[in-house]
């Protein structure tokens, strides 16, 4: 149990010094995305992988702790850096919100994805009406190049930031394995009626590993409007958020430290070979996407993990 | 140590437990016996808190404690095993007995390791990496008794834990049981494996249609003509003590 | 109060979009709600079948409502091959996979229907489709008069199927108890396949009843999912009666929220009942009690 944990520290440690050894921009530009899915997909993997819970709807705190960065800084004037830490909070309180009234009345399984998906929707719905997020014209944050802004001119900087980051949501899950909040957790995904026997507050457990999830969906939200500079109810609450949030754990191993950072690599990949193959041609790596899908869960249920038997194992075999 | 009074529980037409009353003492072995359907799980249920009553009470050393959410009954010391088993089917026996640990244990690598030894007094220690998916009916039952036994429990709700068990392997399991409640345990247990009734309890109840209809030490209960016509029919008793068949 | 001038028609139109929802609906209610497979496909594989009606008018000449008899079939087929060979195969039969398995065809769906057909917004002009059916209070389309009857139609015949024919036994078995069913000679795999190609058999005809009043478009599929699910779940699963009424109340909630919320936040009608409906009366209208 030790030791996938921390290969992936050590992995990202090692990619500390990536900017400067590399020239080309493509590479830092593959990194930045690829460290952001891992950071998206980790949040799912703490509520999805680790606990069980499988949200069709991580739209719903991602766009939360966007929003809230970006209209905190744009019209409050609020600290950009500040933000990111806000937008923790406020990804964290909308996961509170949805798991409070989920878990209260029992939601499980496909209902719990379905609802996750509807209160997603509705985030964007209001998210498309009221004013003060710019409504369907869409939010944009002022250019201004500074780091104390939290926005750069070299992309290094904004590397440094998904790497912190990333790490901090590996470390989480790290901290899951060995931790005994994270058995607590295991033991609910396993079986709910059987930790409650044994003393376990089957509700909270949900609610502060949703509130969990959501704090570092946030995170990733507050980071992608900072590196584009602009949100809009699509970009922020719609489906290909929380479709990308849930791919990346399920095809790199859901419930495992590495699996997020295995399956980031592996869509990114795809990404960059698809687009070259095809020339750019719209939609077809998410063709792709459906169709990995689809065969990791018929043929390597337990994702690409599993196939490094040595680092996959050992998760039976305690530490 | 645990006092039940006139509970009741209805599921829309049907009466499951109708004013049912029973105690346990510190340090005993109490048996609940019944014809199926009697009621004894949904007391069970009860007691535990996965089901609401609809009149009664629990007490539980003294305090009332119907009403409580199970994890909180559990945490007081009363805790039950289930009579359909439910592993962490995912996790290693070591485990599942860990999350049982962890309720008193100060950290994971504590209750880990603790869970080995539990593990070991229920006679599962050369099982104890493998998943509990992979054990058999008989190790699933040990795993659940483990687990609940690693909650350092006061009093234990066995729930026919010799369910699917062939006889040998309940001939193996009750020493186990007796040296549980050896430990200082004490035991609530249904049971329709009259074999392990006899041998392990000081007293029995009998519960029928949701009733109470009998209570004594074993010997005198397996002779009440009341308790045979519950398992065997109206008049049974008579037949039977005119030699003939029931 | 609103002036019944305007009320009326939005009630009326809203009975009209709800019953073609209650077409979209009606198949996911015996997929989703006898059968429990939760088919995240059901709209992209609306959408797939309204393209298939497009071309048929556009390229061959044949009216949407005369396709029927080709749609159809082709959907049940598609159904029955999908369940079959991907579904049940990719999710090893366990209920979680489902849903996945079946969002990866969504997506691949989706997304091929983008890649060749573009993200164009597409419609046809039939001769009738301006032509309105005269209800004294308010004038009603005449594709949407069409596709009212057609809700009523195919609600009664999936009724027929289930309650009188020897494979919805079959059908209502499996939902029951699998086991069961599978001791007793039932081929449970081919039953499963035969559900699921009957549902998209639905989806088929809901396609060409509804191409003459609306449009089709590669992101059709993932507007529609959504609010055929809370149909189904609000009509009380298995419940095709309760489809249609369901698919009723879901359009009259969009045509009335619309008409008092304005268009965008009208829409968040429907998703506030799916959110209600699972956290306060999970079984329906119409459902039975758990």
């Amino acid at each position: 149990m030790k030791t996938p944990g921390l290969l992936a520290l050590a992995v990202l440690l090692a990619l500390v010094p990536l900017p400067l050894l590399v020239q080309s921009g493509f590479w830092l530009q593959f990194a930045i995305f690829t460290l952001y899915f891992a950071l998206l997909g980790q949040s799912w993997n703490l509520l999805g992988g680790y606990g069980g819970q499988r949200s069709f709807g991580h739209a719903a705190f991602f766009g939360t702790g966007a929003y809230a960065a970006a209209v905190l800084q744009v019209d409050l004037g609020v600290n950009p850096w500040l933000c990111l830490g806000l937008a923790g909070l406020f990804g964290a309180a909308a996961g509170g919100f949805v798991g409070a009234l989920s878990f209260r009345y029992g939601l499980r399984g496909s209902y719990f994805a379905l609802v996750t998906l509807a209160f997603a929707e509705v985030f964007r719905i209001v998210a498309d009406s009221v004013p003060f997020t710019g409504a369907g014209v869409g939010l944009q944050i002022p250019l201004r190049q500074t780091a104390a802004n939290f926005q750069f001119h070299d992309k290094a900087g904004f590397y440094a930031v998904i790497l912190a980051l990333t790490a901090l949501a590996t470390a989480v899950a790290w901290w899951l394995e060995n931790s005994r909040f994270g058995a607590e957790l295991v033991a609910v995904r396993e079986n709910e009626d059987a930790a409650r026997a044994l003393g376990i507050d089957v509700n909270r457990t949900k609610l502060w590993a949703i509130a969990l999830s959501g704090a570092l969906a946030g995170f990733a939200g507050s980071f992608y409007a900072q590196y584009f500079l602009y949100l809009d109810p699509r970009l922020a609450y719609g489906v290909e958020v929380s479709v990308t949030a849930l791919l990346v754990p399920l095809i790199g191993g859901a419930g495992t430290v590495l699996g997020p950072l295995i399956g980031a690599v592996a869509l990114r990949a795809l990404n960059e070979i698809s687009s070259t193959v095809t020339s750019g041609a719209p939609g077809l790596n998410l063709v792709l996407y459906g169709a990995l899908l689809i065969a990791i869960l018929a043929f390597l249920p337990d994702g690409l993990v599993s196939l490094i038997p040595r680092l996959y194992r050992s998760r039976l075999r305690n530490a | 140590m645990l006092e039940i009074a006139g509970i009741s529980k209805r599921f829309g037409g049907l009466t499951a437990v109708a004013d049912a009353s029973l105690e346990v003492r510190e340090g005993e072995i109490v048996a609940l016996i019944g014809p199926n359907g009697a009621g004894k799980t949904t007391l069970f249920g009860i007691a535990a808190g996965f089901i609401p009553a609809d009149g009664g009470s629990v007490r539980f050393a003294g305090e009332e404690i119907l009403g409580l959410p199970p994890h909180l009954v559990a945490r007081r010391g009363l805790v039950r095993t289930f009579q359909i088993v439910q592993p962490f089917a995912g996790l290693s026996v070591r485990e599942n007995v860990a999350v049982g640990c962890q309720l008193h244990a100060g950290s994971r690598a504590a209750a880990l390791g603790e869970a080995a030894e539990v593990a070991r007094r229920v006679g599962m220690g050369d099982l104890i990496d493998r998943p509990a998916s992979a054990l058999t009916i008989a190790g699933r039952k040990r795993l659940e008794l483990a687990r609940a036994l690693a909650t350092k429990p006061r009093l234990l709700l066995l729930d026919e834990v010799m369910a699917g068990l062939n006889p040998t392997e309940i001939v193996e399991l009750l020493p186990l049981v007796r040296a549980i409640r050896g430990s200082g345990v004490t035991l609530l247990l249904t049971e329709h494996v009259m074999q392990a009734v006899m041998s392990l309890a000081e007293r029995v109840y009998v519960l029928s249609d949701g009733r109470i209809i009998a209570e004594g030490p074993p010997a005198a209960i397996v002779a009440d003509p009341r308790v045979i016509e519950a398992y065997l029919g109206r008049g049974a008793a008579q037949r039977l003590s005119r030699g003939g068949h029931a | 109060m609103l002036q019944l001038q305007i009320l009326l028609p939005a009630v009326l139109n809203g009975l009209a979009t709800g019953a073609v929802y209650a077409l979209v609906a009606l198949g996911l209610t015996l997929i989703y709600g006898v059968l429990h497979i939760v088919n995240f496909a059901h709209g992209s594989l609306l959408m797939l079948a309204l393209y298939g009606v497009y071309f048929l008018y556009t390229l061959v000449g044949i009216d949407p409502y005369l396709a029927l008899p080709i749609a159809v079939p082709l959907m049940f087929c598609l159904g029955y091959a999908l369940q079959r060979s991907v579904i049940a195969t990719a999710s090893h039969g366990r209920e979680e996979n489902i849903l996945l398995v079946t969002l990866g065809l969504s997506i691949i769906i989706d997304n091929l229907a983008l890649y060749f057909w573009t993200a164009d917004t597409r419609t046809i002009n039939p001769s009738y489709a301006f032509e309105t059916v005269d209800f004294g209070v308010a004038f009603i389309a005449v594709p949407k008069a069409v596709s009212f009857v057609g809700a009523l139609a195919v609600t009664a015949v999936l009724r027929l199927l289930i309650q009188r024919t020897d494979l919805g036994k079959a059908i209502r078995a499996l939902a029951r108890e699998r086991r069961g069913a599978e001791l007793v000679g039932i081929d449970v795999d081919h039953v499963y396949a035969m559900s699921f190609g009957i549902g998209i058999a639905c989806v088929g005809a809901a396609a060409c009843l509804l191409l003459p009043s609306y449009y089709v478009h590669p992101g059709v599929g993932e507007s529609f999912v959504l609010i055929a699910f809370t149909i189904v779940v609000l009509g009380g699963m298995g419940s095709f009666a309760g489809a249609l009424v369901g698919g009723f109340v879901i359009g009259l909630t969009e045509s009335l929220g619309g008409l008092f919320l304005g268009e965008n936040l009208g829409r968040i009608g429907v998703f506030v009942i799916f959110i209600a409906i699972l956290l306060f009366r999970p079984t329906g209208l119409f459902g039975q009690r758990a």
